[in-house]
């Protein structure tokens, strides 16, 4: 067998990858994994997605009951409605993350079987939790407008706000999804950490309750990460001008860089590791 | 191959693969508080050693070995799935790989869905996948099960919709691994005939498989591996020889070797070293041992001990036997299983010659010369020296003692290969004896 030329054969495969090299498969991909498990979340439940909305609202109706009475609200306006977005954002960290640590051993017979982007499995994980957050806030408009808040311009802030914590939760994912496969720990120390997180972020308590209850630097602290600072400004900006914007509550627009880094570094973290770990997938599982 | 301007299909330079495998050397809660962060032990596999090979634009390719060979690992680097170690692969036109039919079948979806997402992954397009799914259900005829859930799918019908599914993504180069062996006959018959459809269209196809019927049917050429090292590639036939040869010879030594260590623990009279046993489980040996069966083997017609015999050729069965008693006029004898445990031959010398008389201490040797009608497949022989009296009072019966592969170049329907001639011939010309005498005056 004599060796044909290089230029006729052209650049060698290069094995399984992250992204791959055509954007439109990646793309295509993601989507069907996301879509497909969307539609499958519930099948056969008689309520189907009426499911989807009941579990925030039950943990809504049950943190509601307690803290409330406790005056955990503080002196905000609408705090059922801050309580109920808090929950919804929650939920999609949550559902996004831990769906995503199992995702690639989930999908043993795909990654064993076929080549494509490796990225698309935890994407799709984060996809059909992003279906669902906004299946979510539709209630979450709803109470807003039953309890006498209103639409207004500052609205338009959501979007860019979920995208950036969409983008977290993604570097979360990729991060997670990868380590798992090589580190069966990673399950339950992170089931550990989201339940600190929900513990640690203005979910059921405000802002001003922080700064009442503890001190200015414990606020600040916790708005550096950037799950808290999200839900800040999302309340400031979707509910009432009566939370306080993610800036003010740090103490200045210029200390939101801080969380800002820990989305970048995350996000980059998350990409280096899973894209380093990408070839031999298939083999660790 | 003739020097053409076109660059190989596919292209492998000297690609090695090894794995890890970890070996868990922490088994309790105590050790591994005592050790948190103690390395597993790692040991390597190699799975692939350097395979170089080019297979040519429209070329079907057979890849064959034992199992464990490493041919499903070299599939899965040629696919992408696995990264290489060392060496290259060049890979030109646009692949499918079908390692396992209906990737991502989810049975709680119905056909259309799940054709469409399978699609997918196998890289079309959503609009593409939609065009071509009437040619999916038609060729799969699935038209009245189309909106059915895929649990509800029998086994046959999963099979038939998977396959449909990748015989209509129309890939440069497809990579196969082992789909032959499913279906109905009648669906058989169809693969077969869309292998060779792909085949005039001058698609290339990597086919890996233990069919050694579909790699000659098949393929231009094939490449027999072992211990992930590519042992030879050529004509298809010549390598399902090499396939078979290799298969039983390695079969047998290692069994050799089980056989030996399990002997040695029996009371019962030594064999000799070389004995070609076949199957240390099912041996059951029966009699009196007033003769004892030592050893049994196959020759070719040279007079040579084999293990594996061409069919078609001449060749004999013998036993060597030692009497522990004078025996009168004992029958000797031998039946012959094959691998499905069909019972295809029996032969003594029940109605032949008398054997005369043996002395207690005398060994001889039984022969059956015969012409080997036998169809290809793996055969057990069991050899039996029973009393004059026939029937089951046995002085000693080795069941399943020798073994023997026959190979031949085509595969076999049934038991035995009779010889014979074909001839076909127009009625007109050459009326056949015995039609109806009217047609025969014209």
């Amino acid at each position: 067998m004599s060796t044909p030329s290089l230029e006729l054969l052209g650049p060698p495969i290069k094995g399984p990858s992250a992204l791959g090299n055509d954007w439109r498969r990646f793309l295509r991909l993601t989507w069907a994994l996301a879509s497909t498990d969307f539609k499958l979340r519930f099948f056969g439940s008689a309520l189907g997605y009426l499911w989807q909305l009941m579990r925030p609202l039950m943990l809504f109706g049950v943190l509601y009951a307690v803290f409330s009475q406790l005056g955990f609200g503080g002196d905000v306006k609408h705090y059922p409605v801050a309580l109920l977005l808090g929950i919804v954002l929650f939920s999609f960290l949550s559902d996004a993350t831990n769906e995503s640590v199992r995702s690639l051993s989930n999908r043993e017979n795909l990654v064993r079987k076929i080549e494509f982007p490796r990225l698309a499995v935890p994407m799709a994980t984060v996809l059909t939790a992003s279906f669902n957050l906004v299946l979510n806030l539709v209630p979450v408009f709803v109470f807003l407008l039953a309890s006498g808040g209103e639409i207004r311009w500052s609205l338009l802030q959501l979007p860019i706000l979920i995208v950036l914590f969409g983008l977290f939760v993604l570097g979360l994912s990729a991060l997670l999804s990868v380590l798992f496969v090589r580190y069966r720990d990673i399950e339950p120390i992170w089931d550990v950490v989201l339940q600190i997180s929900f513990y640690a972020a203005p979910i059921f308590y405000t802002a001003s309750f922080v700064r009442e209850q503890a001190s200015e630097t414990v606020l600040r602290v916790m708005m550096c990460n950037p799950f808290g600072a999200i839900i800040q400004q999302a309340r400031h900006a979707v509910i009432d001008p009566s939370h306080e914007s993610a800036a003010t509550a740090m103490g200045g627009t210029v200390w939101l860089s801080i969380p800002l880094l820990v989305i970048v570094v995350v996000v980059v973290v998350g990409y280096r590791v899973f894209d380093r770990a990408a070839p031999r997938i298939a083999e660790d599982l | 191959m003739a020097v053409s301007n076109r660059p190989p299909a596919v292209y492998v330079d000297g690609v090695s693969k090894t794995f890890a495998l970890p070996h868990e050397s922490v088994h309790t809660l105590k050790e591994r508080a005592l050790h948190p962060f103690k390395r597993t032990t790692i040991e390597t596999l190699r799975a692939l050693r350097d395979v170089s090979f080019a297979v040519e634009p429209g070329e079907f390719f057979g890849i064959v070995g034992r199992n464990g060979s490493g041919k499903s690992t070299l599939l899965k680097c040629l696919a992408g799935i696995y990264a290489t170690d060392a060496g290259r692969i060049y890979i030109n036109g646009r692949l499918s790989t079908f390692i396992e039919l209906g990737v991502g079948f989810n049975p709680d979806l119905p056909a259309r869905e799940n054709v469409m997402i399978n699609a997918t992954m196998l890289g079309l397009a959503p609009r593409e996948a939609k065009r071509r799914f009437d040619r999916v259900i038609d060729f799969a005829e699935l038209h009245d099960f189309v909106d059915l859930k895929l649990k509800n799918y029998s086994s046959g019908m999963l099979v038939r919709l998977a396959f449909s599914v990748m015989i209509q993504v129309d890939a440069e180069i497809l990579l196969i691994d082992e789909v032959l062996a499913v279906g109905d006959a009648a669906f058989q018959q169809k693969c077969f005939e869309e292998f060779a459809r792909i085949r005039r269209e001058g698609t290339t196809v990597l086919l890996v498989t233990h069919d050694m019927g579909a790699v000659q049917r098949f393929c231009d050429r094939a490449m027999l591996i072992e211990h992930g090292r590519c042992v030879e590639i050529g004509e298809p036939e010549r390598i399902g020889m090499r396939y078979l040869q290799l298969n039983f010879d390695s079969d047998a030594r290692a069994q050799e070797q089980t056989v030996a260590d399990a002997e040695d623990e029996r009371t019962v009279g030594t064999p000799d070293s070389g004995a070609a046993v076949a199957d240390p489980k099912a041996e059951l040996r029966l009699g009196d041992r007033r003769a004892e069966i030592l050893d049994s083997w196959f020759e070719d017609s040279g007079g040579e001990r084999q293990t594996v015999l061409p069919t078609g050729a001449p060749c004999a069965f013998r036993t060597r036997v030692r009497f522990n008693e004078r025996l009168e006029n004992p029958l000797f004898g031998v039946n012959l299983h094959n691998a499905d445990d069909d019972y295809v031959w029996g032969a003594s010398n029940m109605y032949e010659q008398k054997a005369g008389v043996f002395e207690a201490g005398e060994e001889i040797v039984f022969s059956f010369a015969f012409r080997n009608l036998l169809a290809p497949n793996r055969y057990f022989a069991t050899p039996a020296v029973a009393d004059s009296a026939g029937g089951l009072a046995w002085h000693d019966r080795r069941s399943r003692f020798a073994a023997v592969m026959v190979t031949g170049t085509r595969p076999a329907d049934g038991l035995i290969e009779l010889p014979f001639e074909i001839t076909i011939a127009r009625a007109a010309e050459q009326p056949a004896a015995g039609q109806p005498a009217g047609e025969t005056a014209r």
